[in-house]
C-alpha cells in the first residue's frame, strides 16, 4: 500500500515546481528541435539532389520511393550498415569522438532560435553567444578527425579546412555584432520582435552589406560549396573525412545539413524578420524563410565553380574582413549621433 | 596605386557575373528536362548509334551476309573479339574447268566453293566498339548496329551469334520491320 502511495506520489510530481520550468522546457525543446533536425536534415539531402538534378535539367532521384522519396532512407540504412573501420595507427578516441563533437553542439545552437512568438526553447538573453560559441566547436572536430586519421592528406585537408573556418568566422562575428549593436540586444527573440512584420522593416534593409557577408561566411563557414575545398579533397584524393565509412562518415554529414539549418535560421532571425509575416505571424513564416534561404545555398552550390584555396583565403582577408569592419564601425557612428 | 584601383574596380564588378551566373541556373531550374528518362522514355533517333556490330546483307542474296570469311576482321580486332569459321564445301572436289560453261551467276560460277562463314562469334563482352573490324573489311560486310538498349543478366547473354541475328533480323525485315529492340539480350 505504501509502495502505491509512494508511486502516486511521485505522479504527483507532475506538477513540476516552478524553479525547475526553466529546465524541463529546455529537456522538451531539446526533444522537440532533435526530431526536427533529424527530420529536416533528411528531408534536406532528399531537397538537395532534386535540386541539384533540376538544375542539371535531370530528374534526381527517382526510383526509391515515389519520385525517389525514399533515398535519404537507403542511405542512412546503408550508412548504417557498414562496418565501422578504424585504420591502423590512427588514434582510436581522437578518431571516433570527432563525428560526434562535430554533430552534437549543433542541438543546442537550436534551442535559443526563435521558431515562433513564443515557440523558442529558451529565450536565453545571450542567445547570438550561445549560437557562436558552439559552432567553433566544429573546428575541434575537423583537427581531431584530420590528426586522429594517421593519414598525412586527411591532416593537410583539416588545416586547410581549420584555416577557412577560423578565418571565415572573424568577419562572421562582426556582421552579426553590427545588428546586435543596432538592436542593443543578444537575445535572438528580442531582434526578431525589433523586426517589424513588413520586408521593408526587416533589418536585410537596414544593413545589406552585413547580411551578404553573413550568408556568404556562413557558406564557408558549413564548408560548402563554392568553398567546399576540404570536402572536395575528399572527393578526390583525401580530406579530414576520408577515413571515415558508416556512421562515422554519416555523421559529419548530418552535421554539415544541420549545421546549414543553423545558419540560415539565425540568418532569417537576424536578418529577415524571423517568424514575422505579413498575413498571419508565426512559424510557417520562420520555415518558408529558412526553406528559401537553403534552396539558395543549393543554388549556389550549383552555380558557382569550387574557390582555390589561397582565392578563398585572401577572399576573406582582403575582402569581407575590411568590408565587416567597415560596416562595423559605420553602424557604431551612426548609433552615437 | 591605378593597378590596385582597377583590380579592387574588377572584382566588384564582378559581382555582377556572379549574379548573371545565379539567373541562368535558376531559370535551368524550370527549363524542362533534357536527359531521356529511361526507361519511361527512349531515344527515337537511334539510326546514327554505334552499337555492337552486324552482318550486313549481300545485296545480290539477301538470304545470306556479305562475309567472305576472309578472317580480316579477326586478326585487326584488338580485344579479339570475333571468331569465324569458313563454310567447309560439301564433300565434292574442287569443280574443274569444264564446268564454266555451266554456270549461270556470274558470282557463284567462278567459286565452287562456298565463300561465306559457318559461324561468326561476336563477344561483345571484350568490343571497344573501336570500328577496325568495320572500316577494314574488304567487302564492307559488318556494320554499327543501332541496338541502344541491351541488357542482360548473364556474361553469356553478349556472346553474340551474328549469323543467327543476322537470320532473325532478315525475317523480321520481311514481316515488315518489328525489331524489338528492348527484348535484345543475345
Amino acid at each position: 500500500m505504501n509502495r502505491i502511495w509512494e508511486s502516486v506520489e511521485r505522479i504527483e510530481a507532475y506538477h513540476v515546481p516552478l524553479e525547475l520550468l526553466p529546465f524541463v522546457r529546455i529537456i522538451i525543446g531539446v526533444v522537440a528541435i532533435a526530431l526536427f533536425v533529424s527530420l529536416s536534415a533528411m528531408f534536406l539531402v532528399y531537397l538537395e539532389r532534386k535540386v541539384a538534378g533540376h538544375i542539371q535539367r535531370r530528374p534526381g532521384p527517382f526510383e526509391v520511393g515515389p519520385h525517389g522519396m525514399l533515398q535519404t532512407l537507403a542511405d542512412a540504412l546503408k550508412l548504417l550498415g557498414k562496418q565501422p573501420s578504424r585504420p591502423s595507427g590512427s588514434d582510436a578516441i581522437l578518431f571516433w569522438l570527432a563525428p560526434v563533437i562535430a554533430f552534437a553542439p549543433i542541438l543546442p545552437m537550436f534551442i535559443p532560435i526563435p521558431f515562433g512568438p513564443i515557440l523558442t526553447g529558451s529565450h536565453a538573453n545571450l542567445g547570438l553567444l550561445l549560437i557562436l560559441a558552439f559552432s567553433g566547436m566544429n573546428v575541434l572536430a575537423v583537427c581531431m578527425a584530420g590528426w586522429g586519421s594517421h593519414n598525412k592528406w586527411a591532416l593537410l585537408g583539416a588545416a586547410r579546412s581549420v584555416a577557412q573556418s577560423v578565418g571565415y568566422e572573424v568577419p562572421l562575428f562582426m556582421s552579426l555584432l553590427a545588428v546586435a549593436l543596432m538592436t542593443g540586444s543578444l537575445n535572438l527573440s528580442e531582434i526578431v520582435t525589433r523586426q517589424g512584420t513588413w520586408p521593408w522593416e526587416w533589418n536585410l534593409f537596414v544593413q545589406p552589406v552585413a547580411f551578404f557577408v553573413y550568408f556568404i561566411c556562413s557558406v564557408a563557414e558549413t564548408n560548402r560549396a563554392p568553398f567546399d575545398l576540404p570536402e572536395a579533397e575528399s572527393e578526390l584524393t583525401a580530406g579530414y573525412h576520408t577515413e571515415y565509412t558508416g556512421m562515422g562518415f554519416g555523421l559529419f554529414f548530418l552535421a554539415e545539413y544541420a549545421e546549414m539549418m543553423v545558419v540560415c535560421s539565425v540568418a532569417t532571425t537576424l536578418f529577415l524578420g524571423g517568424w514575422q509575416g505579413p498575413v498571419v505571424p508565426g512559424l510557417w513564416w520562420f520555415l518558408i524563410k529558412v526553406y528559401l534561404l537553403l534552396l539558395l545555398m543549393m543554388g549556389l552550390r550549383w552555380t558557382y565553380p569550387r574557390l582555390r584555396f589561397d582565392q578563398l583565403l585572401n577572399l576573406n582577408w582582403k575582402w569581407f574582413l575590411p568590408i565587416s569592419l567597415l560596416n562595423l564601425m559605420i553602424t557604431a557612428f551612426l548609433m552615437k549621433v | 596605386m591605378a593597378g590596385a584601383l582597377k583590380q579592387i574596380w574588377d572584382d566588384v564588378a564582378g559581382l555582377w557575373s556572379l549574379a548573371v551566373g545565379l539567373k541562368v541556373t535558376g531559370s535551368y531550374f524550370f527549363k524542362p528536362q533534357v536527359t531521356v528518362h529511361y526507361p519511361r522514355q527512349t531515344v527515337e533517333n537511334l539510326t546514327s548509334f554505334r552499337g555492337p556490330i552486324e552482318l550486313a546483307p549481300n545485296p545480290d542474296d539477301p538470304e545470306r551476309p556479305r562475309c567472305i570469311a576472309c578472317m580480316t576482321c579477326v586478326t585487326v580486332c584488338p580485344g579479339g573479339c570475333i571468331s569465324v569459321e569458313k563454310e567447309k564445301k560439301a564433300e565434292d572436289p574442287r569443280p574443274k574447268a569444264p564446268d564454266k560453261d555451266g554456270a549461270t551467276d556470274d558470282k557463284a560460277a567462278p567459286k565452287k566453293s562456298p565463300k561465306g562463314p559457318s559461324r561468326f562469334i561476336y563477344d561483345y563482352t571484350l568490343c571497344s566498339l573501336c570500328g577496325l573490324c568495320v572500316e577494314n573489311c574488304p567487302v564492307h560486310a559488318l556494320r554499327f548496329s543501332n541496338r541502344a538498349y541491351l541488357a542482360g543478366t548473364d556474361k553469356k547473354a553478349f556472346v553474340f551469334d551474328l549469323l543467327s541475328q543476322f537470320a532473325e533480323a532478315q525475317k523480321t525485315q520481311e514481316t515488315g520491320r518489328i525489331i524489338s529492340q528492348q527484348s535484345d539480350g543475345q
